[in-house]
C-alpha cells in the first residue's frame, strides 16, 4: 500500500459488513486510524480482531439517529485522537417496496438513518474538522437517488436527499477547507444479494456495460480517492460507481 | 481563569476591541453573524474540551447567556 491516508483520523459509519467494512480495511491499510462506528454493540469486534490492520481500527458503538449519543462519542473521539480528517457516512437502511405498499415504519426508519443520521454526523464532524484545518466528508448515496428506480420509491427519495445535502454542505463548508462529496454505488454485491436468485438479477446485470455487479472494494476505492489529498480540489460532486449502467 | 479563557475566545473571533458585556449579542454585536457564531462555537468547544448540543448552539445568543449554557457542560465561568 501507499500510505495515502497516513496519520489521518477517519470515521466510517455502519461498518459491520459490506462497503463499510471494506472501506475501513482499505483506509487502515493506507495508514489511517479508522474509527469504526456501528449501532449494534460488538458488531464489528470479530472482524476487527481478525483484521491484519487491527491496530489501526477502533470500534465506537453509537446510534447515528441519537444526537446525544453522537455528541458524547464525538467528544470522546476528539479527546482520544484530537482531530477528525475524514467522515464516511455509509450507514444506511434499504427496504424495497412498491408504491402503495410502503410501510410507514420502514419509511421512518430509512429517513431517520439515511438522511437524519447523515446530517447529524456532518454537523458534528464538520465542527471538529473546521478546527483542524479542514477535512473530507463522503456520503454514500445510490444511483437510485440520481436516476430513480422501480421498487425503490422511498429509498431513492432518501438517497436523493443525501445528494442534495452533499451539494449544499460542500458550498457551505468549502471556506473551511472541508470537501463534501458523494459516492453513488450502482448494483453492489451484498450479503442479502447472495441469497437472491441470480436469474432474477440477470436482467439488471445485463444493463451494466462492464458486465458485472460492483464489489464493495470498488466503492471503497472511490472513497479512498475522495478521502486522500489527491482529491484536494474535488468537492460538491456525486461520483457514480456503477460500471457504466444503463438504468 | 475560565473567564479569561472565555473572553479570549470572544476576542479572537470579534477582535480585541469587542466590548464584552450584557449587550454583546448575536445579530447586534458587530461581526456576530452566523459564520462568526459557528467559529465561536468551534473555538469554545476546542478551548474547554466540550461539545455543544445543537439546541445550545441555537440558543447561544449572547456573551452573558453563553456563560449559563457553558455551565451545563461543567465549565464554571
Amino acid at each position: 500500500m501507499y500510505g495515502l491516508l497516513k496519520n489521518k483520523v477517519c470515521i466510517i459509519t455502519g461498518e459491520s459488513r459490506g462497503i463499510g467494512k471494506e472501506t475501513a480495511e482499505l483506509f487502515a491499510s493506507e495508514g489511517a486510524m479508522v474509527i469504526v462506528n456501528s449501532s449494534s454493540a460488538g458488531g464489528a469486534d470479530e472482524w476487527i480482531n481478525k483484521s491484519k490492520y487491527k491496530d489501526n481500527l477502533k470500534a465506537y458503538y453509537f446510534d447515528i439517529t441519537d444526537n446525544s449519543a453522537i455528541h458524547e462519542n464525538m467528544l470522546l473521539i476528539k479527546k482520544e485522537f484530537r482531530r477528525i480528517d475524514v467522515l464516511v457516512n455509509n450507514a444506511g437502511i434499504e427496504y424495497n417496496e412498491l408504491i402503495g405498499m410502503v410501510s410507514y415504519e420502514h419509511m421512518d426508519k430509512m429517513f431517520k438513518v439515511n438522511v437524519y443520521g447523515t446530517i447529524n454526523m456532518i454537523q458534528a464532524a464538520s465542527r471538529i474538522m473546521s478546527r483542524n484545518g479542514g477535512g473530507s466528508i463522503i456520503n454514500i448515496s445510490s444511483m437510485a437517488g440520481i436516476r430513480g428506480n422501480k421498487g425503490q420509491f422511498v429509498y431513492s427519495a432518501t438517497k436523493g436527499a443525501v445528494i442534495a445535502a452533499t451539494k449544499s454542505a460542500a458550498k457551505e463548508l468549502a471556506q473551511k477547507n472541508i470537501r463534501v462529496n458523494s459516492v453513488a454505488p450502482g448494483l453492489t454485491q451484498t450479503e442479502m444479494m447472495e441469497k437472491t436468485d441470480i436469474k432474477k438479477l440477470q436482467s439488471r446485470i445485463d444493463n451494466i456495460c462492464m458486465g458485472r455487479i460492483a464489489q464493495p472494494k470498488d466503492i471503497a476505492g472511490a472513497c479512498l480517492l475522495l478521502a486522500s489529498d489527491y482529491a484536494s480540489y474535488i468537492s460538491g460532486q456525486i461520483i457514480p460507481v456503477d460500471g457504466c449502467t444503463i438504468m | 481563569m475560565n473567564l479569561e479563557k472565555y473572553n479570549t475566545c470572544f476576542k479572537e473571533i470579534f477582535g480585541d476591541d469587542a466590548r464584552l458585556d450584557e449587550d454583546f449579542k448575536f445579530g447586534v454585536a458587530q461581526g456576530w453573524d452566523s459564520m462568526a457564531h459557528m467559529e465561536l462555537i468551534a473555538l469554545l468547544e476546542d478551548t474547554f474540551d466540550i461539545m455543544f448540543e445543537t439546541e445550545d448552539i441555537l440558543h447561544y445568543g449572547s456573551y452573558e447567556n453563553g456563560k449559563t449554557i457553558i455551565k451545563k457542560y461543567g465549565v464554571e465561568i
